[in-house]
């Protein structure tokens, strides 16, 4: 705990503290990959395992899945465009630019939901075989992910309404856009290794 | 459901155990009422957030679970060499044999080593408490409740059985019905959270909090050991979340990854858990390693030979130790060029060891060694863990393998790597720091009897069962009337109560000490031969810490700092120190983890949910939290130092 505070670089980085949380993040995010690592493993290992479900290839739609793809990816920019406006100080900038992120993230759940409760309707549940369990598990967890990203975004925006950029809501705010592209990374593993092979074979 | 189908009843064993829990909660009840204690409790122990403190919670409760472990296997003990006696009947048996192995790892030895890092890892480095004190009282909570949710299952619901391993498809839902395996997902879960977030915890503090001018290289070895552990930590528990959730979804939301119709793959099961648990195995290793190295050469009174190849070996340890899983089920019928694989690297992983053993040997060569009893748990260790190393490079021969897997064989040589290794260096580092957590040393001559019953006894125990294996007799079996078996069974349950009656000596010790130990009145309680950072501090260890931190460049500085007449009360240079707030906020907010959590375990949704929404609640809290704890003031720590120095 030391109590030096810089006072040239970003905010974020000021303090001991906010270098600390940071790292200590980027950690997290090194085991969030093992997690999804595992989560890929499994569905690798299950993948054409449907047994009287349908076939993912029946079921995966090019249309949804680009859409909601070409959100998540703006929304990671529009991200970083937050980012942006917090180095240069400006409160409003930050919270316009994280309002457009948190409405593309929302569009991306809601196209998920909708995906989801279509594939149930067409006979593929978590229950009915191995592959779909491994496929509504991958790709559930990552909307879980993007759920508490969006919940806990709200929070900060609301934070840094009241307090404005400070040393320590800047660290937070910088910390939920590593997990914001850190999502956005995992959602690019699975639309390759998901939903473009699973199209193909 | 009602309470009398809730409750496991028909043993009278199991009744027993209820009411000797229900008399040690009124008995405990009791006492704090009586002594006005509840507000200590919570303003000291409860609310804490000081690594001392919850380093000496967790090794607390890792004694009890040791207890409740060991208990287990004296059960077990009784049951083999009393065959016929019926003393267990074949379902208890496989609860306790569960019981025993889940409780002993993830119970035991992980919150003992890691009640040791918090105490001790802070000190040696020179820093004023954790990187995140919030999160780490949060894991320790964490630990905590999970420890009491698998501990009720007993009692509530029913023991889990299907093995510490819990392979699927019999830990299904489909062969396991009930909340017994539930109990296993939801408390094996919760702690395996906060163990997570210990290992980004000491990472973090380990990386960026040394003293000035300490490099990574000049780190005590101990410290060493916790920064390569965390990182195992960090890549393998997630491997662990994800099996556990996987299997809970199967048994309670219906899903097909492990089980037998819906096209699952049952042995997808035992690959995680290895994945996992493999690294784990080096979990509970490598701190124990590091406790040996600074025992060692505390007692041989020099520095440790060959510092920089014992850290390269433990790296390349931890780095094998994600490469060598199969060897838990070569018989799996991987195939000849997989298990080829996996027993060569499973065998080069003797390599790094035997550099270990040889830089201990190289250090006791020609020192003067002082047979305190830590010294002595350290140096039972070394001929003790070899036999367990050379009998693990035998069943790490696929072709061989097949003969030994699953026998107690395999029992004989895990329970010599863990005890020897794990539970000796647990001891020794609770005996070697003892004083600096309580202020007074465990009584010597006391602590030797408790040394000698239980090293006699381990391996009494233990080593008759590599011939049980070698004669055939399979783990996991609850009748082994079989005459030739027999006399060697007895044995080893000679020796196993030689363990417990060890075990209880050293627990005696514990309140014999407390009574009658002489009080330190130096911080350097070894006749003066500490050699890091640890001891520059004053006992008892002031709650900051270092009053002011020694700039660091080299290894072992305290003995420098010593003949320099240096001290870590620098005191024209002492400046306010930062220190954060105690909270009550992570153990509610485990207490509603541990709710949802019980929850799941009877598939009640609806409480689940109530857990989990007061969990969120306590992390909204948590975000918006922005205490900056407090400053200690000059002139108070002024005022402390002096004092406890004697100035």
């Amino acid at each position: 705990m030391s109590e030096e505070v810089k006072t040239t670089g970003p905010l974020e980085y000021r303090t001991n503290e906010g270098q600390m949380t940071i790292l200590g993040f980027w950690i997290f995010l090194g085991a969030e990959v093992v997690l999804f690592s595992t989560l890929f493993a499994t569905y690798a290992v299950l993948f054409g395992r449907t047994a009287d479900a349908p076939t993912p290839a029946e079921l995966f739609e090019p249309g949804t899945v680009l859409i909601m793809t070409f959100l998540l990816l703006t929304s990671s920019f529009t991200c970083g465009l937050a980012v942006h406006e917090m180095r240069r100080g400006s409160v409003k900038g930050l919270t316009r630019w994280m309002l457009v992120t948190l409405v593309l993230g929302l569009g991306f759940l809601g196209f998920e939901i909708y995906e989801f409760i279509h594939y149930a309707h067409e006979g593929a549940t978590i229950q009915s075989s191995a592959y779909w369990s491994g496929f509504f598990i991958l790709a559930g967890t990552h909307g879980l992910h993007v759920t508490l990203g969006i919940g806990w975004a709200f929070a900060l925006l609301h934070q840094i309404s009241k307090r404005g950029i400070t040393n320590v809501t800047s660290r937070k705010f910088f910390i939920i856009s590593l997990y914001w592209h850190f999502l956005d990374v995992i959602w690019i593993f699975i639309f390759t290794s998901v939903y473009l092979i699973g199209m193909v074979l | 459901m009602n309470i009398k189908a809730l409750l496991v009843d028909g043993d009278p064993l199991i009744y027993g155990a209820m009411v000797s829990i229900g008399l040690v909660t009124v008995a405990i009840l009791f006492l704090l009422t009586y002594f006005k204690k509840w507000g200590w409790l919570w303003r000291e122990w409860l609310t804490t957030v000081d690594h001392k403190k919850i380093g000496i919670m967790y090794i607390l409760s890792a004694l009890v679970m040791l207890f409740r472990g060991g208990m287990d296997a004296m059960m077990m003990r009784v049951q083999l060499a009393f065959p016929d006696l019926g003393f267990l009947d074949s379902q208890h048996y496989n609860e306790i044999f569960t019981t025993h192995g889940t409780i002993m790892i993830i119970f035991m030895a992980m919150p003992f080593l890691i009640g040791l890092m918090n105490i001790i890892v802070p000190l040696q480095i020179g820093a004023r408490d954790f990187a995140f004190p919030y999160l780490n009282a949060l894991s320790f909570w964490a630990f905590f409740m999970g420890a009491m949710l698998f501990n009720i299952s007993f009692v509530i619901g029913g023991s889990p059985d299907a093995g510490w391993t819990s392979y699927t498809p019999l830990s299904g839902a489909a062969m396991s019905p009930g909340p017994g395996q539930n109990f296993y997902l939801m408390g094996l879960q919760l702690s395996g959270i906060g163990t997570l977030a210990t290992g980004i915890n000491l990472m973090v503090t380990i990386l960026k909090m040394r003293a000035p001018g300490m490099k990574l290289f000049h780190m005590p070895i101990f410290t060493w050991s916790t920064l390569v552990t965390s990182f195992i930590i960090v890549f393998a528990f997630p491997i662990l979340t994800i099996a556990l959730a996987l299997l809970t979804i199967d048994r309670i939301f219906g899903s097909q990854f492990f089980t037998l119709t819906g096209e699952g793959l049952p042995m997808m099961w035992a690959n995680l858990f290895w994945m996992w648990g493999h690294p784990e195995v080096y979990i509970v290793i490598l701190p124990a390693f590091g406790i040996f190295s600074e025992v060692i050469a505390t007692f041989a009174k020099k520095r440790l030979f060959g510092y920089s190849a014992m850290v390269w070996s433990m790296i390349i340890i931890a780095l094998l130790s994600f490469l060598v899983w199969v060897h838990h089920f070569f018989t799996m019928g991987a195939g000849a060029f997989v298990n080829s694989v996996f027993s060569v690297s499973t065998m080069l992983i003797a390599v790094p060891t035997g550099v270990k053993i040889f830089n201990w040997l190289a250090t006791l060569y020609k020192s003067k060694i002082e047979f305190s009893v830590a010294m002595l748990w350290a140096l039972a260790f070394i001929p003790s863990f070899i036999l367990g190393g050379v009998t693990g490079v035998m069943l790490g021969m696929a072709a061989a393998d097949f003969q030994f897997h699953n026998s107690y064989f395999l029992i004989a040589h895990f329970h010599y790597v863990l005890i020897a290794g794990t539970v000796f260096a647990c001891f020794a580092g609770l005996v070697y720091w003892y004083p600096k957590m309580f202020g007074h040393k465990m009584n010597e001559r006391i602590g030797k009897w408790a040394f000698w019953f239980f090293v006699i006894g381990f391996h009494v125990c233990f080593f008759p069962q590599y011939f049980l294996g070698l004669d055939g007799m399979p783990r996991r079996l609850f009748i082994t009337n079989v005459v030739e078996w027999l006399p060697l069974n007895v044995i080893s349950t000679v020796g196993a109560f030689g363990m417990g009656i060890g075990f209880a000596i050293f627990v005696y010790n514990v309140y014999y000490s407390y009574r009658h130990s002489e009080r330190e009145t130096t911080g350097d309680s070894w006749n003066g031969n500490g050699r890091t950072l640890e001891w520059a501090t004053t006992t008892p260890v002031p709650y900051y810490n270092f009053a002011t931190v020694p700039h660091v460049d080299e290894i072992d500085p305290y003995v420098r700092m010593k003949k320099e007449g240096k001290t870590t009360f620098d005191e024209p240079n002492v400046k306010p120190i930062h220190m954060p707030s105690y909270t009550g906020r992570p153990f509610i907010m485990m207490a509603f983890l541990g709710l949802a959590s019980f929850g799941l375990v009877f598939e009640w949704i609806w409480l689940a949910i109530v857990g989990l929404i007061g969990g969120i609640i306590f992390m909204i809290l948590r975000t918006y939290d922005y205490d900056e704890g407090y400053y200690v003031s000059v002139e108070e720590i002024k005022r402390t130092e002096r004092k406890a120095r004697g100035l």
